[in-house]
């Protein structure tokens, strides 16, 4: 298996290669392959990122010092606002399913393309035009919305910023999120190649199947609450107000049954990446691969019941209070069986500290602080002391962003190689990763202290005493978003200019690694018969 | 290549991910709807006496009318028959149409008497039934979109069959919009007891 370390000819260009249908850019944005969809996503998604990441590092520069820094407050809870939306939405949730799924589950199944190729063509679409639409309330209408991305009503219904616009976005959004789940689990259904029982799917796949069940189950209540809204404000149905009979609470209710799955939208498909790449990096196979196939399905259905944990202090019933609490402390123990897993798998291997490796690494550890930080919130008593402060917006930034965020790192350090036939530079990508870590842990842990010590999110000002925490974190945003650029750079030179690598450079067992880098438009030359399981490596031929 | 081999089942087994969605979304409706009725169970009964029956059991008559036909439809395009299989369409399009022209109607009245989102008439009313008449135009609106989309999906239809692109060896596309269309009427088996019967 030497020769297929490393290559010295450059790579056939595969599916890359121009089309002869339509030219340039069109080749892309009507292509129905798979491949070139997952593509268009992950460019998308990583603009949309970067977008994000600076308004990110513009409201930590705003917190600076107390008072005005550098922009006054509407415009803050503009920023805020619109960070949220293109994070959440653009970002956090299509990114892993929608750009690495489209571009590995088929590959990964044996398939030669998704179930419904025109569909999945639709879901881009959607997504660009809700994309647009969303950084479009931006700048029309009565300027940026500022209600936080939960859209909270009274106030979204009652500002006169262009809320009408952003929800609409969201809802399209929505729409795109469903139809790419429907598409999957079809997929995963009907197009596994031969020999590719359900105990042979790669973990990636187990924990796409269970999202994109979440995505066709919980986002239309997403799409009836914005819905809603939209009417509320358009024609003044009533149905949230409750001078005319409604209940705010009501949108909460219906909100977070949706918002607080998508939690585990975003955070599953990142545990299925982290999954496969462990077992490769440690070169042994994983510990207990039924126990985390399954445990995904149990996050999907536990994590669907716990959405009142969002609104203890909103005015529930005690009853209510508690079951929601019990249910909430109970998703920890699949997110904990993975997490052993995991270990477990790491434990006495033969462990290469690659790139893709340090960041799954560190999605283990982020996320384990961001959870074990999560059971302070899910505790009535203790999230009390500290709902809507600063320590909350530590905790979702520790399980998203140290969770998703890395698990999204470490799919693009981990495939894009496959899918450009070309490797980056391995030394940057570990120094951007120690800036990212570092830079990472001084932001949001600065967070979670001065939230303890009570200042509240959201706020555009705050007391002198927490002035030298938010310095802190500021700082550390500034670590943070150089670590973050200076790896788009070696990614982006990596593939364009950087060496090329043969099929299978890290050594893994799934089905992707036997086809060539880039792989050929319909996946593979010869349509695989699976004859082992995803990490049995001495079955391959690689140990 | 999905041109080249059509998994029917992969395609049948979209559609009814698709129609579960669909169930959610007004799923969420129902939820506020039985939260509503808990909370104001006498401002409920009095402004659904408001609505029409008559109304509403006309739209059911014609909604199951129209289920029958397009099922009949299919069974026609299966057995080669694709006159019938037109006819039959046609009277579910042409069923829609009534749908809409009789719910104009029925609406046209409510607004007539001030009953309408944002009123001046609805806010003098009680919280309650305020809210009722939101809900009730929120549910059959929504509802009615969706009638007007299944209308123009199986007009769509009706032209791929006319034109010979879906025919007895592949169907899928009539039946999956079938499947639409029994959806439509099946929400709307649940709106019409909810807000004009038991009320």
């Amino acid at each position: 298996m030497a020769e297929t370390h490393l290559q010295a000819t450059a790579p056939d260009r595969g599916f890359l290669t121009p089309r002869e249908d339509y030219s340039g850019l069109f080749s892309w944005i009507f292509s129905t392959d798979h491949k070139r969809i997952g593509l268009l996503y992950f460019w998308s998604i990583v603009t949309f990122f970067l977008t994000g990441v600076t308004l990110g590092l513009l409201i930590r520069l705003e917190l600076f010092l107390p008072g005005k820094t550098i922009v006054e407050a509407q415009t803050y809870n503009a920023m805020f606002t619109l960070h949220g939306v293109i994070m959440i939405f653009l970002f956090i949730i299509p990114g892993i399913p929608a750009a690495f799924g489209n571009l590995v589950l088929p590959i990964q199944i044996g398939a030669k393309d998704v179930a419904f190729p025109r569909l999945n063509l639709l879901s881009w679409w959607l997504y660009a035009i809700g994309a647009a639409m969303a950084l479009g309330s931006l700048f029309s209408g009565g300027g940026a919305p500022d209600t936080g991305w939960t859209f909270y009503v009274p106030f979204s219904v009652q500002t006169t910023t262009n809320v009408s616009l952003a929800a609409f976005a969201v809802f399209i959004l929505g729409f795109s999120s469903i139809l790419t789940g429907l598409n999957f689990i079809t997929t995963i259904h009907r197009m596994r190649a031969p020999g590719m029982s359900w105990g042979r799917l790669p973990l990636f796949i187990w924990s796409l199947y269970a999202t994109a069940w979440v995505q066709v189950l919980a986002t239309p209540i997403l799409g009836i609450t914005l819905a809603l809204v939209l009417v509320e404000r358009l024609l003044g149905t009533g149905l949230f107000d409750p001078t005319r009979g409604g209940d705010p609470i009501m949108f909460q209710h219906l909100f977070w049954i949706y918002s607080h799955p998508a939690v585990y939208i975003m955070v599953l498909p990142g545990m299925g990446v982290i999954s496969d790449i462990i077992p490769v990096f440690a070169r042994k196979p994983a510990f207990g691969y039924k126990a985390i196939a399954v445990s995904s399905i149990a996050i999907a259905a536990a994590g669907s019941l716990v959405w009142g944990h969002h609104m203890f202090t909103s005015g529930m019933s005690d009853m209510a209070v508690l079951v929601f609490s019990l249910l909430t402390f109970v998703v920890a123990i699949p997110s904990a069986v993975k997490v052993f897993n995991w270990v477990a798998t790491l434990y006495k291997g033969s462990i290469s500290l690659d790139p893709p490796l340090l960041f799954a690494l560190s999605f283990i550890l982020l996320f384990a602080i961001g959870g074990l930080t999560g059971l302070v919130l899910g505790a009535p008593a203790t999230d009390v002391h500290v709902h809507d402060t600063h320590f909350v917006v530590g905790h979702f930034h520790y399980t998203m962003f140290g969770g998703t965020g890395m698990a999204f790192f470490a799919a693009m350090h981990y495939w894009l190689p496959k899918i450009y036939g070309r490797m980056y530079n391995k030394r940057i990508a570990t120094i951007a990763w120690g800036l990212i870590f570092v830079g990472f842990n001084v932001l949001y842990l600065s967070m979670k202290v001065v939230g303890m010590q009570g200042m509240p999110r959201r706020y555009y000002d705050y007391i002198p005493e927490f002035t030298r925490l938010n310095q802190l974190a500021t700082v550390g945003s500034w670590i943070l978003g150089i670590g973050v650029f200076l790896m788009f750079f070696n990614l982006i030179r990596g593939t364009f200019r950087g060496q090329p690598v043969g099929d299978n450079p890290w050594g893994g067992a799934t089905l992707e690694w036997t086809t060539s880098s880039p792989p050929p438009t319909e996946n593979f030359e010869v349509d695989p018969v699976v004859t082992h399981g995803p990490y049995d490596f001495k079955a391959a031929g690689i140990l | 290549m999905s041109e080249v081999h059509k998994d029917y089942a992969g395609a049948k087994f979209g559609m009814w991910l698709f129609l579960f969605t669909e169930l959610l979304l007004f799923g969420g409706l129902f939820i506020l709807y039985g939260v509503y009725l808990h909370r104001y169970p006498e401002e409920f009964v009095k402004a659904g006496g408001e609505l029409n029956v008559v109304f509403g059991a006309v739209n059911t008559l014609v909604l199951l009318t129209s289920s029958l036909a397009v099922a009949m439809s299919i069974t026609a395009l299966q057995k080669g028959n694709r006159r019938l299989t037109l006819v039959l369409l046609a009277v579910t399009i042409a069923s829609a149409l009534i749908f809409l022209v009789n719910k104009y109607f029925e609406w046209s009245a409510k607004i007539h008497h001030g009953l309408y989102p944002d009123s001046p008439h609805l806010k003098e009313l009680a919280p309650g039934e305020s809210v009722f008449f939101g809900l009730y135009y929120v549910t059959t609106g929504l509802h009615g979109l969706h009638v007007v989309i299944g209308g123009a999906l199986l007009a769509w239809v009706f032209v791929q069959v006319r034109s010979g692109r879906v025919h007895a060896e592949d169907f899928v596309a009539l039946e999956n919009s079938g499947l639409y269309w029994h959806l439509v009427d099946l929400i709307w088996i649940f709106i019409f007891p909810l807000y004009y019967l038991i009320l």
